[in-house]
């Protein structure tokens, strides 16, 4: 796949690299042609001239136009980088696939010398060289040359041997292939590109490596000169015409841009990801209050969480995207609701948005979002960092990297408490054993002092879920806590959660992939498509009353003990839907087996049944035979 | 350990054949054509040059440890004690160069991440990230350079050279941190982002500790873990930096004096200047990983 323009181009960072680079090189080629004799004529009536019409830059101490003498010192100083570079790089080809190559053993000895090469600073390599080699110009292009090799090489050695383990350098040794033509034809091919970007990078150091050099006095000699050789010149005469040393100076930093930049440009770090605007639609009207929320005021009372109509969008290149598009959850004191969906559905998020932890550039926005009576919309954020510090606790799905690797699990338990609580660091600790022990870590104490590291996955879970307990939750959301533990260690921490909310009327706000966990401690299931909920019913009912399609696909997708375990696993066809392109219609349409026209063109929305809700037009549509042979096994 | 003990007798051999390794004989490149054959001959015999290489080497070890690096060919004074001094004074550069990238480096770069996270302020990131590359483009020397002329040649408000009261560090120092300054600040704002993105932030953000609590202490140690390796590789760089802004301001120290021994063939002052250089930069790599066991409580057991 060939891209018309080069990726360098196509930013503005690389453009000025590239132009910089060609005007330098046209200086190369053409200055010495045109201006190489007004570059040496001497005029001792003019000596340490300062700037003037005829010599913009001044002279020197032989009356020489300092200008003219940057401008044709441009060939040497590129010629010298490249020369030098070309000679660092290929040393460092040799030294980096050399391991690659040889015996095994001989290729470590290799490895280990470029390491210790490394732990040297360039210059002092260079210097040493420069010592053995003697002061002239071929012996400085030698010296750094050698000494630029090493890194350059640690880092084809780095690339190379990622791709040496892969398939086709494997199929093509195994075809017998000889090492050298497999490092050719397979190896370099691959790893061209940053080591080209690399390159340019290690010029632009290798042009002040040599100036460095000339300028010491160990570089460029006399009659020649380079930049380096100009500036130690001009630093001589600071006194009497600054700009003589400044000339050469500015040429080194332009000359060091443009290899930077379009070093910087290839390798994509910089300006290359300037994305195209993100668009936020125009603000919409805030809505009318609802008209149900003064009559529901009492019996609102009781609800720990009350969200209606959430929804999250993330600004997008073409428009807004919405992983959650109105949600509505209400969660009494006690109550466990679970919310099911395939990734993608929009179930994280919600519960993301729901503990006030969407980041921006998110947005949420919410006809309601109480918890615990207080409207989390209003105010500012910190305001209400106290009743969510205490009140709210997040279990989050991946254990071994929600805890904080640096500091100890004692601390990260504690400082939640001393802030929101006001509690010593003693009293912090004491309650953080304490929490330990409610969560069944044995050794408290002990475990307080450790680091998370030296925790198991299922350890650190119920630190996490301790960590939530610091305070007195009404509230746990907890987002996939059991997705990366086994299966005992899962059934561990679902009794945790299951304690924490018989003992204390905790409310569980779970959710979950999995359907058999959440019907196994839900009171309630909230089933999740592309950022709506579709159904809502008991978790007792679910594998009898289920009415949504998608939520019959889902339970058909678990296997049980009556599954066939000769036919293949069910699995729900098509593809989840794509939050940046949410379809007309009924979200679930394009996979469902039941789609009709109308579920194409209009979008059903949760309505009341006997013993749920759900959002379907064709609720009591059997499953046609082929599908439900699938989904029952 | 082990490595930076082969590293240091790496050093210490590659030292040592260096005068070996020199074309020709040392001692007459030093002295010059003109020397009488004499002279040469005692101090090739001072120098031990005559003896077996073994016998040589084993001397140059031996004399290693009791702390003696031989005599100028030039000065005949005592190498070890010429780099004392001047060592002292290259430190008194960069020491402080050190310290002040880091208090320039850490609170922009952290203070970057912070402000233009997830795309915030693009024009502010693009601003920074540009000047951190022009002035990583500019070399130390053309820095002194520039400096010397804007404030001690235009404005005069510190001395263009010299090592006198504590306005002639101004100039040498801020030339030797401002370009590790802005490489520094720009990786600390790359780790810096990516350790605001990790798991464990939104754990901190999810129990309300306060914003500054949550960079400084939870994010920081992080992203600082991995800006450490670098920088010990730039402490290195650093020092050896110093021989060419030692050069611009006339500055006592070492690097001078290893120029000007090598364009003077002063081989065992060079020798010297070599070793302990190149001991300082494996030095500091070695510390660099020791604060890093003592920051990461992973490192130490080698879990990552």
């Amino acid at each position: 796949m060939r891209r018309h323009r080069p990726e360098v181009l196509r930013t503005p960072v690389g453009i000025v690299g590239v132009t910089l680079l060609t005007v330098l090189v046209l200086l190369a080629v053409l200055a010495p042609l045109l201006w190489g004799d007004r570059a040496t004529a001497t005029n001792t009536g003019n000596m340490l001239a300062g700037p003037s019409p005829e010599h913009w830059a001044g002279t020197d101490n032989l009356g020489r136009d300092i200008l003219f003498r940057t401008l044709v010192a441009t060939r040497l100083s590129l010629v010298l980088t490249l020369v030098a570079t070309t000679l660092g790089v290929g040393l460092g080809l040799l030294l980096g696939l050399a391991p690659l190559l040889l015996p095994q053993r001989l290729g470590r000895l290799v490895v280990a010398f470029v390491n210790v090469l490394l732990g040297f600073p360039s210059l002092l390599m260079v210097l040493f060289l420069a010592v053995i080699l003697g002061v002239s110009t071929t012996s400085a292009l030698l010296a750094i040359g050698i000494a630029i090799a090493p890194p350059f090489a640690r880092l084809v050695h780095a690339l190379g041997a990622g791709v040496t383990e892969r398939d086709f350098v494997a199929a093509a040794r195994i075809a017998g292939v000889p090492p050298a033509r497999i490092m050719v034809r397979h190896v370099l091919p691959n790893v061209a590109e940053p080591l080209v970007v690399n390159a340019t990078v290690t010029a632009s150091s290798v042009l002040l490596a040599f100036g460095g050099l000339s300028f010491l006095g160990i570089g460029v000699q006399a009659p020649q000169y380079d930049w380096g050789r100009l500036m130690q010149d001009g630093l001589a005469i600071i006194y009497d015409n600054p700009l003589a040393a400044l000339a050469p100076g500015i040429a080194f930093v332009l000359t060091g841009l443009a290899f930077n930049l379009t070093g910087e440009a290839a390798a994509g770090t910089f300006g290359a990801k300037s994305r195209s605007r993100m668009r936020w639609p125009a603000p919409a009207s805030p809505r009318p209050g609802t008209r149900d929320d003064a009559d529901l005021a009492a019996d609102r009372d009781g609800l720990v969480l009350d969200v209606r109509d959430l929804a999250v969008t993330f600004p997008g290149p073409d428009g807004p995207i919405p992983p959650v598009r109105g949600v509505s959850i209400a969660l009494r004191a006690g109550e466990a609701v679970g919310v099911v969906g395939e990734s993608g559905s929009g179930k994280s998020m919600t519960a993301l948005a729901v503990a006030q932890l969407v980041e921006e550039p998110g947005r949420v926005t919410a006809e309601r979002l109480a918890f615990c009576a207080t409207d989390l919309r209003s105010g500012r954020r910190a305001a209400h960092d106290a009743l969510l510090g205490t009140s709210l606790a997040v279990v989050f799905q991946d254990p071994m990297t929600s805890l904080n690797p640096v500091l100890r699990v004692g601390t990260q338990l504690g400082e939640a408490a001393r802030r929101h609580q006001g509690l010593t660091r003693r009293q912090a600790s004491a309650r953080a054993a304490d929490r330990l022990r409610a969560v069944h870590l044995a050794e408290p104490e002990r475990r307080l002092r450790q680091y998370p590291h030296e925790f198991s996955g299922g350890m650190r879970q119920r630190a996490m879920i301790a960590m939530g307990l610091m305070g007195t939750p009404r509230l746990i959301v907890a987002d996939e806590p059991t997705t990366a533990l086994d299966m005992t260690v899962q059934r561990q921490v679902l009794d945790v959660l299951q304690e924490v909310r018989r003992e204390h009327g905790t409310a569980l706000l779970l959710i979950s992939h999995d359907v058999s966990v959440v019907s196994s401690v839900c009171d309630r299931v909230l089933v999740m498509y592309a950022g709506r909920i579709v159904e809502d019913l008991p978790s007792a009912d679910l594998h009898t009353q289920a009415r949504h399609p998608y939520t019959r696909a889902l339970i058909g997708a678990v296997p049980d003990m009556t599954t066939d375990l000769d036919a293949p696993l069910a699995t729900i066809a098509g593809q989840p839907v794509d939050p940046r392109h949410v379809p007309d219609g009924c979200a679930f349409a394009a996979r469902c087996p039941l789609v009709t026209d109308r579920c194409r063109q209009e979008e059903p929305t949760l309505q009341a049944g006997p013993v749920g809700a759900v959002a379907c037009w064709h609720v009591d549509d059997p499953i046609p035979a082929e599908t439900e042979e699938v989904a029952v096994g | 350990m082990r490595r930076l003990l082969v590293s240091l007798w790496i050093l210490v051999t590659a030292s040592f054949l260096m005068i070996q390794l020199v074309p020709g004989d040392p001692v007459r490149a030093a002295l010059g054509t003109s020397a009488p054959a004499e002279l040469v001959a005692t101090r090739r015999a001072q120098l031990g040059l005559d003896d077996s290489l073994l016998d040589q080497y084993l001397t140059y070890v031996r004399n290693l440890f009791t702390g003696d690096l031989g005599e100028s060919i030039l000065t005949q004074l005592s190498v070890a004690e010429t780099i004392g001094q001047r060592l002292l004074a290259t430190l008194s550069l960069a020491l402080p160069a050190f310290v002040l990238t880091f208090a320039i480096a850490v609170p922009v770069g952290v203070a970057m991440a912070v402000v233009t996270r997830r795309g915030r302020r693009r024009r502010a990131e693009l601003t920074f990230v540009g000047t951190s590359i022009v002035l990583a483009s500019i070399p130390e020397f053309v820095v002194c350079v520039a400096l010397v002329a804007v404030f001690a040649v235009n404005l005069g408000l510190v001395p263009a050279a010299g090592r006198s009261g504590i306005d002639s560090y101004v100039l040498p120092v801020l030339a030797l941190a401002i370009g590790p300054a802005a490489v520094l600040a720009r990786i600390v704002r790359v780790e810096m982002l990516a350790v605001l993105d990790a798991d464990y932030i939104r754990t901190a953000r999810a129990q309300r500790l306060s914003a500054l609590r949550i960079h400084l202490r939870h994010a920081l140690p992080n992203a600082v873990t991995a800006t450490l390796t670098l920088s010990g590789l730039m402490l290195a760089t650093m020092v050896a930096g110093t021989v060419l802004v030692e050069n611009v301001f006339a500055w006592p120290g070492l690097g001078g004096t290893i120029v000007s021994s090598i364009q003077s063939r002063d081989y065992p002052l060079v020798q010297g200047a070599v070793l302990v250089y190149g001991a300082i930069a494996l030095t500091v790599n070695t510390l660099v990983d020791v604060g890093i066991a003592a920051i990461d409580p992973r490192s130490m057991i080698g879990d990552s």
